[in-house]
């Protein structure tokens, strides 16, 4: 294998990794920052009890979405040199602003927030974590600024043998990258929802703390169908940018091999990438294709055929990534309404199959974020920038197959140990529950020092 | 001014408020065992640095992100040549935060002592690593038309070495000095002690750095052409020698003072020697990378200063009001009455 293949095995490795994360943290710091929020407003304490909770979860999970945000900084030019050199005139301002902006307000904050229980007023407590979520989600923005570059590269000319920028407010702009920050943020909402709810579901079936886990999970299912909604629906405006300026990914996400007007879409599809059709395909709903993808059901779709083969993404992962990224989402969907419904009615406990089926759901929305990111990132193969450079051009010339297999064993042991220990420690403080005594929190602070 | 000039300064500000900043934490870390007798010590120092070490960090993380977005070129050829050193930089990083937040979630000896092997380690690494990266980048590194000729070894040459003790004295102490500022009583009568031996050899180590500087690196050839220069490494040599003074005085928060300025200005007199390069080529200079054959192109630098001009003084001052808020020292008594902090 060269150094571009285990380069991008190694990408995968780590950022996959780093995105078991970061989608929890996006949605888990506003739903901590609204429980704190309710306590600040109403004194209720159970309020308080929830912060505590959820943030202890939170925090054991932020913690590893930092250290492992630090290797994706340093990946671009210790493994993309030729990359990070062709397009780092506009690649690398997202990024920089992204660290001055929004890393620093989230870890200064976490900080306070994490230390600062008996040292600040209630209210300015609250406000931290809120500026910790703002940060977050600030930092997704940048990133999926970034990332939606290289999805649709814009405001850039090809100048001094590399892509300047030309128009910073295109970047900004770019319908692409915006659409896709919130398909993925809301993605992230999701994660966070079926993580509280799921919890809840687990402690109401062993009718633990009933109180306290019913509102959590009310909570959690409200926020989770509106994220299911939005997800769905952004993701649309999504798929719409990816037929208009990725044709080759969109035509690899249905598998449409023969360019047509008016194009359905086959429920079941069997793909032969090697002679150029789908084995086997339908029942087919007719029109459908070309009607979500421009909103037209005559549109022209263009089949794969219509590129060369060397510029056409692999297209097996890109497809079964996209429906089953889709029947997810479905399938959360109407969760996330039973669970608001239930949760309505005050009925949850008397549905305990329900409250299992949630609890082993936790997994699914994170496994669709993952779905989602094959779609957007195989999809986009064989170009690194789409159309403008491609990823086997991308990589560092000065490093070794040697190296990079050094590198990838010492992540794959690093991060291995790091994800037990998390699940551990999750898992544990997750089927402990809260704790009864929150007394030493609210003790005034100790003036003597 | 250029801009190109502008975001010189701006990177070499963002590495020395960097070193000053994580030096202390990566100082308490590595004097973490020496200097506690129980685990509630140990877990005072956690406490002590537990607020900011973070937001410390991500200067790190800036100075990285500034140097892609405005030295894209220096930021790729750096981090892939330097690849196996990085990768032993993030990896020992990665270590220490976690250890640091994961070590008092469960009330457990081995447990404790696994996440306090890792403080050890996640600190004296990255202060050695950075040290030897930053010694091989005044003295330059080999590499030409052709590509790098260097290695991990070949980066732990002499002068390198010394740079990477010379950091790792540096931050002993300055993170001796932290934690007697933050902390009372015993801790902070031992701290100081430490401080104290440890700024001798600090002493000499930096002596003997200014000199090798001299055979080892073309640093000193810009002092020459403009001796005013020379006010950087005397303002070095002066506070370090008020790390001394202050620490007989009894004053150890001057005496703090005295080594963020000692860490600063160690960084600015090798990065004015570097100038106009970030990284000299050690073979060809023909090869070196200058702030003008590696930048981004002025419009991209242009916007970068405004989002710098605009943000860099909110970070200051946010940062600013949040140290105030923990600027009182931690006791055994506060990590007995709250120990939900980490």
């Amino acid at each position: 294998m060269d150094t571009v293949v285990l380069s991008r095995f190694q990408f995968a490795l780590t950022s996959m990794f780093h995105w078991i994360f970061v989608p929890l943290t996006l949605g888990l710091s506003i739903l901590t920052a609204y429980m704190e929020t309710q306590y600040v407003r109403t004194g209720n304490e159970l309020y308080l009890k929830m912060t505590k909770f959820w943030g202890k979860l939170f925090l054991i999970n932020f913690a590893l979405g930092v250290v492992t945000g630090i290797t994706m900084e340093f990946q671009f030019g210790m493994n993309w040199a030729e990359y990070s050199k062709y397009v780092g005139d506009i690649f690398g301002a997202p990024l920089a602003i992204e660290a001055t902006m929004a890393f620093f307000l989230e870890s200064v904050f976490i900080g306070l927030w994490i230390f600062g229980w008996n040292k600040i007023s209630k209210k300015t407590h609250a406000v931290a974590i809120w500026l910790v979520a703002l940060a977050t989600n600030l930092s997704a923005l940048w990133i999926l600024l970034a990332n939606g570059w290289m999805q649709k590269p814009v405001g850039y000319v090809l100048r001094n043998g590399r892509a300047e920028m030309v128009d910073f407010s295109a970047l900004i702009f770019n319908h692409y990258g915006l659409f896709k920050f919130g398909h993925t943020l809301t993605s992230g909402y999701v994660v966070a929802a079926f993580f509280v709810m799921g919890i809840s579901a687990y402690h109401l079936r062993r009718e633990n703390q009933t109180e306290f886990f019913k509102r959590s999970f009310m909570i959690a299912a409200i926020f989770g169908l509106a994220a299911s909604i939005l997800v769905a629906v952004i993701g649309d405006f999504s798929a719409v940018e990816v037929a208009r300026y990725q044709p080759a990914k969109f035509a690899a996400m249905e598998s449409i091999w023969e360019t047509q007007k008016g194009a359905g879409l086959n429920i079941f599809v069997i793909t032969d990438s090697k002679h150029e059709c789908n084995s086997v395909e339908g029942p087919c709903i007719p029109k459908l294709v070309s009607l979500l993808a421009f909103h037209n059901p005559n549109a022209e779709i263009k089949g794969l055929k219509a590129f060369p083969r060397d510029e056409r993404p692999p297209v097996l992962p890109t497809l079964l990534g996209f429906r089953f990224m889709l029947l997810f989402g479905g399938i959360m969907l109407v969760l996330a309404l039973m669970g608001v419904i239930y949760s309505m009615r005050g009925s949850l406990e008397k549905h305990p199959l329900f409250l299992t089926i949630m609890l082993f759901s936790i997994p699914m929305p994170y496994i669709a974020g993952q779905l989602g990111w094959i779609v957007s990132e195989v999809g986009r193969q064989p170009w690194i920038v789409y159309g403008v450079l491609k990823t086997s051009q991308a990589v560092s010339l000065s490093i070794s197959t040697g190296q990079v297999y050094a590198s990838i064993l010492g992540f794959t042991l690093l991060y291995g140990g790091l994800g037990v220990i998390d699940i551990y420690l999750l898992t544990k403080f997750a089927k402990k529950g809260p704790e009864d005594d929150l007394s030493a929190l609210l003790k005034p602070a100790s003036k003597e020092a | 001014m250029e801009f190109q000039i502008i975001w010189f300064v701006l990177w070499a500000v963002l590495w020395a408020v960097y070193f000053m900043l994580d030096g202390f934490v990566l100082g308490t870390g590595m004097l973490y065992h020496y200097l506690t007798r129980n685990d509630r010590e140990k877990q005072v120092l956690i406490n002590a640095v537990g607020p900011v070490w973070n937001g410390n960090e991500v200067w790190l993380i800036t100075a990285g992100g500034a140097t892609f977005a405005a030295f894209p070129k220096t930021y790729a050829l750096m981090f892939s040549y330097l690849y196996s050193a990085l990768l032993l930089l993030l990896f020992s990083l990665i270590i220490r935060g976690v250890s640091l937040e994961f070590r008092g979630k469960i009330n457990n000896d081995s447990w404790k002592k696994a996440w306090d092997a890792g403080i050890l380690v996640g600190s004296a690494l990255p202060a050695l690593l950075l040290g030897v990266a930053f010694g091989n980048i005044f003295s330059g590194l080999p590499m030409d038309g052709t590509g790098y000729h260097g290695s991990l070894l070949s980066l732990l040459n002499p002068y390198g070495l010394l740079t990477g003790i010379l950091f790792v004295l540096l931050f002993l102490v300055h993170g001796s000095l932290y934690v007697c500022v933050k902390t009372e009583d015993d801790l902070c009568t031992k701290s100081a002690a430490t401080a104290d031996k440890l700024w001798s050899a600090e002493l000499l180590i930096a002596v003997t750095f200014l000199i090798a500087t001299a055979f080892a690196t073309k640093l000193y050839d810009n002092y020459m052409s403009t001796p005013l220069l020379l006010a950087v490494p005397l303002i070095a040599v002066a506070a370090l020698l008020g790390i001394k003074i202050f620490l007989v005085k009894g004053k150890p928060l001057m005496a703090f003072a005295s080594s963020c300025i000692t860490i600063v200005m160690v960084v600015f007199t090798g990065v004015v020697g570097l100038f106009p390069n970030l990284i000299p080529s050690s073979i060809d200079p023909g090869h070196s990378l200058t702030i003008f054959n590696s930048s981004s192109s002025s419009y991209t630098l242009k916007i970068m200063t405004v989002v710098a001009l605009v943000f860099v003084p909110i970070v200051v001052a946010y940062k600013i009001w949040v140290y105030r808020i923990f600027r009182s020292t931690v006791t055994v008594e506060d990590v007995m009455k709250n120990e939900r902090a980490y």
